[in-house]
């Protein structure tokens, strides 16, 4: 009895050991669904946002790494650079790294992966049995601190993420593994750009006030959306950004991040 | 009892099946990086038939995407696309294909499609095609296609027109609607005299 338990504890080490699936087997942390106002709105009257109900699901602690996209590529040969469809990945497309199968430097592994592009985040979240998460689950994770579920009304809340946003943009993004937040997921803030799956719904109007007279030839329904909490700018950059790209362009700052629904384990 | 085979049989049945193994290994070698058609996404027609977009490949095709139960936009861009097809010379209409792609799964049943066909009165040039919806989000993508579920069970969505060359490369667009865009009309003429 006591040695089946060994064995069988010992096939399992094994099996992680041996990386079944993809790379190493990554951390999804249980994000618990809850009640949430986004700076987008959710509900039938597009400049009213009504808290909607987010379900229960699990997302990566760290962003992607250069590593683990690395043993993706290996993997799936079809998405390393020089091979990956134009339609599917632009010309920058893992443009720092040495070569398709080889990273930019030694200590670039445990760093974010930043040039790929919406498609290739997706086949990787597949590859993982996981799905990219969702501007809602992303924002809702990301609303956050160490303590508490939803800390953006906190003003030293806010300017500390926009001092992210004052640095510098630098090569290289810093290594992933910085102080998880209260739900244990880390990096939402101040280490990379994220996609996200819709990220193509997230086009807003450019001005309040052409709620009232959407340009419909361009828009079918309610007409462009507009953002309800403009203080909010650090979301407010995230949002601009994802809704001026296409989902075969990558850039420098930009990555990615799995997440499985409800919260499920691998 | 199956008479027994000659060798020129065998050998001819070797090579059929090594020239189809070709024809198939030379047609998905070919289609180029920037092709729509890369995208091997699951669809179905108004009437019921599995579809996959590069069945499409080699003619010139017209290409949005809708909802059924829109009342605002989407019937403009049918009325949009039947007026591009009108601006055409008679012999070019028949050769240009329509694809109209749903945002609505959940809505846009296979019968409602047909109906929807129907209402728009759609010929055997159009495909009115349903997807799951993460094959739908892909297809928006690689389209250029921004869309939104609201809560009410609308959608909110660009509305754009993309005319996809004979390898199924998107060589124009149009935003203009009900009329048509003398630019995307020329567009299209072009495409069809490259087509075989």
């Amino acid at each position: 009895m006591a040695l089946e338990i060994v064995r069988r504890a010992t096939r399992i080490v094994v099996c992680a050991a041996a990386a079944c699936g993809t790379a190493m087997a990554a951390d999804f942390i249980t994000v618990p669904g809850g009640r949430f106002a986004s700076v987008l709105p959710q509900g039938p009257v597009p400049t009213v946002s009504v808290p909607v109900e987010v379900a229960a699901f699990a997302m990566r602690a760290t962003p992607v790494t250069a590593g683990e996209f690395l043993a993706f590529v290996r993997a799936h040969p079809e998405w390393q650079r020089g091979r990956a469809p134009a339609i599917f990945a632009d010309r920058r497309y893992l443009v720092d790294w040495r070569s398709p199968v080889l990273l930019a430097d030694g200590g670039a592994a445990d760093r974010p992966v930043i040039n790929v592009s919406w498609f290739a985040a997706r086949a990787y979240c597949e590859s993982e049995r996981a799905r990219l998460p969702t501007w809602l689950e992303w924002e809702y994770t990301a609303a956050a601190d160490e303590t508490r579920r939803d800390a953006r009304a906190d003003p030293q809340w806010r300017r500390r993420i926009l001092s992210w946003y004052e640095r510098p943009a630098t090569t290289s993004p810093p290594r992933v593994g910085g102080a998880p937040n209260v739900f244990g997921v880390s990096d939402l803030h101040g280490v990379v750009w994220e996609w996200v799956d819709d990220f193509n719904a997230l086009f807003i109007a450019g001005d309040s006030r052409v709620q009232g007279d959407p340009d419909t030839a361009k828009f079918c329904g309610a007409g462009a959306l507009s953002v309800i909490d403009r203080d909010s700018y650090a979301v407010l950059m995230r949002i601009a950004l994802l809704s001026s790209l296409s989902a075969a362009d990558t850039t420098g700052s930009l990555g990615f991040r799995c997440v499985r629904p409800g919260g499920e384990r691998p | 009892m199956n008479p027994p085979l000659s060798r020129r049989d065998v050998l001819r049945r070797l090579g059929f099946v090594a020239g189809m193994w070709w024809a198939a290994r030379a047609e998905a070698r070919d289609i180029p990086g920037d092709s729509v058609y890369q995208l091997r996404a699951q669809l179905t027609d108004q009437d019921g038939r599995s579809f996959e977009l590069s069945s499409l490949r080699g003619q010139a095709v017209l290409v949005s995407m809708f909802y059924s139960s829109c009342e605002q936009v989407c019937p403009m861009i049918f009325e949009t696309i039947r007026l591009t097809l009108l601006a055409l010379p008679v012999a070019d209409r028949e050769r240009v294909r329509v694809m109209m792609i749903s945002f609505d799964p959940a809505r846009d049943s296979v019968a409602v499609l047909k109906a929807t066909a129907e209402a728009h009165q759609c010929d055997a040039r159009w495909a009115l095609l349903r997807a799951e919806d993460a094959e739908v989000r892909r297809i928006a993508a690689v389209l250029g296609v921004q869309y939104r579920r609201l809560a009410s069970g609308e959608f909110n969505h660009s509305s754009a027109i993309e005319l996809l060359d004979t390898e199924g490369r998107i060589a124009a667009r149009t935003g203009t609607l009900g009329a048509a865009d003398p630019g995307f009309v020329k567009a299209v003429r072009k495409a069809l005299s490259r087509q075989a």
